[in-house]
């Protein structure tokens, strides 16, 4: 089924008329590449906005003393921005958008398990981001909690917590849903010969996750209900004046939270895993270390949560454990770094821009990686924790990680998914820019954490004044080079077949079909007979 | 919906479904998991108080709930055996009496909860609020535990109701049965946590 696209080509997805058009083409319609689409716009929708915000926060932190905005402000903005980076960008993250997409293609399937329920989570989606909007502008003024809704002070505010509360909650349940899509896709629908240890390793990422996004949500959600009800009804399970206990809420919140970075980081990691092969022309090396060690961090990363409470009071041996499991966390995801590395060694390497993306994905990854150590154990954490080393850290994980991926992903499968090829070199210089600007926004973080500057707070001592006027001015570069980024994706061009359809010699099922693909996929559902990577002429 | 799909081959695999329902079920167990977690240490706080205030539950009827719930329970599970042997009517007849039950125990749950607020016992109340923390904790989570549970008894009727309807016209078969089994599957969990709430707050001492 090699090389047939280029001679006898159907509509893509994209051009497919159904019995709608317009806007109700896409909302209504449950083929699985449509819908990726839909969470992509919204995804990236949802990030400039809080991309927008951070700016202004930076800009508030340009010089000590108030400058744009007063303190309730900043504390309603820092807020709203965790909020929709975490829930809005980021937990949906890769797996929405390009899981979507590449689940059912990667596995040789027309499309999931259970289409309309894959629309109706997007709705859900959609749904949970409007209540936390109506939440921000109705009521007493936006949450000012942070996002992590700590209790007490989220039941004694008086800014709308419920309605984000109650938001938050519906986008998790939205989450529970795809993943339990996707694990019923991934273990129902593989074409004949895919045996679990054919899957690409972009999926064996994205089935951890999944588990993750099915164990660890509905405890967070019965949390938010817990907070929603606390405050509407007065029940006190976290009022310490009526019997409650906060710090059974950090536990509870946590249990949760800690799980949901790895929600975001796995399947990042599974795309950067497929670039790296794709672009090294070698088999991955150690294919059954990387697809474990995504089950392993997907299981420890559950017992790690008390390290987010190091100082909120637990017994010592707690905290000795916790540090400990934190530590072993580190060495599926050390397992993965090397593997990368040994995949590349002796490739012939293209330097293609998603190459350069995974790249920039794991120099930054690795900071945030090494500084987690620092906060993972209990003697250097207790000096840190809630300063800007802290923030500085989760951008270099989240933003530096996750988001990156984001892109690496975005630029590599661009061709694929639209059917266009960007230009190369503005990508590349754009990814330069992004990544001078990203350090000097948060590496001055790093020291200004270090010398004690706390977080959340919208003004400083004068002695930090450096550092932070650095980092304001790499968020404007950031900010540029974002939108260079963009326009240039924006700006791509349709390819003839040569060049769209398998522009990379990737090996994995989607670079055998055509550029969109056609609406059902495959013309035919493909036998496969060789493992995922495998080096087959063409 | 599937106008986009005009070409798909229907694609119906009814273990796929049964295995997305079984994943839906631990999802919700892990939804009430929270809350026996909250209820375990509060308990373990406040064990006198809570023993008191249990003793102000009616375990008569609670135990008429459980003893109805138990036999809906049933019911549904013949309700299947029904159709896989192909009588629609007696199918029906048990997703009724099914249904029937689960109002019957909404309908007890109702006059259970109106005593307790004639009595000036519900979250936020003055009188509650006078209690010891104890107190107020165990009727929170008794109201907020209860409460969560009828909502899933709520959403059961409903579902069930549709399973009633599909059968009724012949979309859901002898052939063609997931969605009954997985209605079924529900109940049986909404069963399962009230079996558990039972002993938590009527019965332990
Ligand atoms: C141009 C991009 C960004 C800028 C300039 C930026 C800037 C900031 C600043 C200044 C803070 C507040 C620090 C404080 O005073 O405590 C913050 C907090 C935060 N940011 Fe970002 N950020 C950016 C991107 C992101 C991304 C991509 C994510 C996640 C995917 C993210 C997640 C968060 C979170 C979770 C918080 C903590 C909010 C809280 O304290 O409750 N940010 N960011």
């Amino acid at each position: 089924m090699t090389g047939n696209f280029t001679t006898h080509r159907m509509p893509s997805y994209l051009e497919q008329q159904g019995k709608y058009t317009g806007i109700r083409a896409w909302i209504l319609s449950t083929d699985h590449k449509r819908i990726a689409l839909l969470y992509l716009y919204s995804q990236l929708f949802f990030f400039f906005a809080g991309v927008v915000m951070g700016i202004f926060m930076k800009l508030e932190l340009i010089a000590p003393g108030q400058q744009i905005m007063g303190p309730q402000t900043y504390n309603a903005l820092f807020t709203v921005h965790g909020l929709t980076m975490i829930f809005l960008f980021i937990i949906p993250g890769l797996a929405a958008s390009f899981g979507n997409f590449m689940i059912p293609i990667m596995i040789g399937a027309k499309d999931v398990a259970f289409p309309k329920l894959n629309l109706f989570s997007w709705y859900l989606f959609i749904l949970g981001a409007i209540i936390i909007l109506v939440g921000i502008f109705t009521g007493d003024g936006p949450p000012d909690t942070g996002w992590t809704f700590y209790a007490p002070y989220s039941l004694k505010t008086n800014t709308n917590v419920v309605l984000t509360v109650f938001g938050a909650f519906v986008l998790g349940f939205s989450s529970i849903l795809t993943g339990l899509n996707f694990i019923v896709t991934i273990h129902r629908m593989r074409a004949p010969g895919m045996g679990f240890f054919r899957m690409p390793l972009f999926i064996w990422s994205l089935y951890g996750t999944a588990w993750i996004q099915l164990l660890a949500t509905p405890v967070v959600g019965i949390t938010f209900l817990m907070v929603v009800a606390d405050r509407l009804l007065h029940i006190g399970f976290f009022d310490p004046a009526q019997g409650g206990d906060p710090i059974l809420y950090q536990h509870l919140f946590w249990i949760y939270s800690h799980p949901a970075v790895y929600i975001m980081i796995l399947p990042a990691m599974g795309a950067i895993t497929e670039i790296i092969t794709t672009f090294s022309h070698r088999t991955v090396f150690g294919y059954k270390a990387i697809a474990m060690s995504s089950l392993a961090i997907a299981f420890v990363g559950y017992l790690v949560w008390g390290h987010h409470m190091f100082t909120s009071g637990m017994s010592e041996t707690a905290r000795l454990v916790f540090s400990f499991l934190t530590f072993l966390v580190a060495i599926p995801s050390a397992i993965k770094v090397f593997n990368w590395t040994a995949t590349m060694y002796k490739g012939s390497i293209s330097l293609e821009p998603p190459f350069w993306w995974a790249m920039a994905f794991i120099f930054i990854f690795m900071i945030g990686g090494l500084t987690g150590l620092v906060l993972g154990s209990v003697s250097t954490d207790v000096h840190v924790t809630d300063t800007m080393f802290v923030v500085a850290h989760f951008h270099y994980i989240v933003f530096g990680g996750a988001g990156l991926a984001f892109f690496a992903a975005l630029h590599y499968w661009y061709p694929k998914m639209f059917g266009k090829m960007y230009n190369k070199k503005v990508a590349n210089r754009g990814l330069l820019l992004l990544f001078i600007g990203f350090n000097l926004l948060y590496f001055p973080m790093f020291i200004l954490g270090m010398m004690g500057m706390p977080r959340r707070y919208y003004d400083y001592l004068p002695e930090f004044a450096t550092p932070n006027l650095i980092s304001t001015i790499g968020s404007w570069v950031l900010g540029t080079a974002l939108v260079i980024v963009v326009v240039n994706l924006l700006r791509a061009k349709k390819g003839t077949p040569e060049e769209i359809d398998d522009p990379w010699g990737g090996r994995t099922l989607e670079w055998k079909i055509q550029s969109p693909p056609w609406i059902e996929n495959f013309e035919e559902i493909p036998t496969v007979e060789h493992e995922p990577y495998e080096l087959t002429e063409k | 919906m599937e106008q986009n799909h005009t070409e798909h081959v229907d694609h119906f695999d009814p273990v796929a479904s049964k295995i997305g329902m079984w994943l839906f079920i631990f999802t919700e167990i892990l939804l009430f998991g929270g809350l026996f977690i909250v209820y375990s240490v509060y308990r373990y706080k406040h064990p006198v108080e809570f023993h008191l205030a249990h003793q102000e539950l009616d375990v008569t009827i609670g135990l008429i709930n459980t003893i109805i719930l138990l036999v809906s329970s049933m019911t549904v599970a013949m309700s299947i055996t029904a159709l896989q042997t192909g009588n629609k009517k007696l199918t029906l007849i048990f997703i009724a009496v099914t249904i029937l039950l689960a109002l019957v125990f909404l309908v007890n749950k109702y006059f259970e909860w109106g005593a307790k607020i004639h009595h000036d016992i519900y979250p936020g109340s003055e009188f509650l609020m006078s209690l010891s923390k104890g107190d107020m904790l165990f009727f929170g989570l008794y109201f907020f535990m209860t409460g969560l549970h009828a909502i899933h008894i709520i959403v059961g009727v409903a579902l069930l109701g549709v399973v009633f309807a599909k059968v009724k016209n012949g979309s859901v078969n002898q052939n063609r049965f997931s969605l009954l089994e997985n209605g079924g599957l529900y109940w049986h969990l909404v069963d399962l946590i009230w079996i558990f709430l039972f002993p938590l707050f009527y019965l332990i001492h």
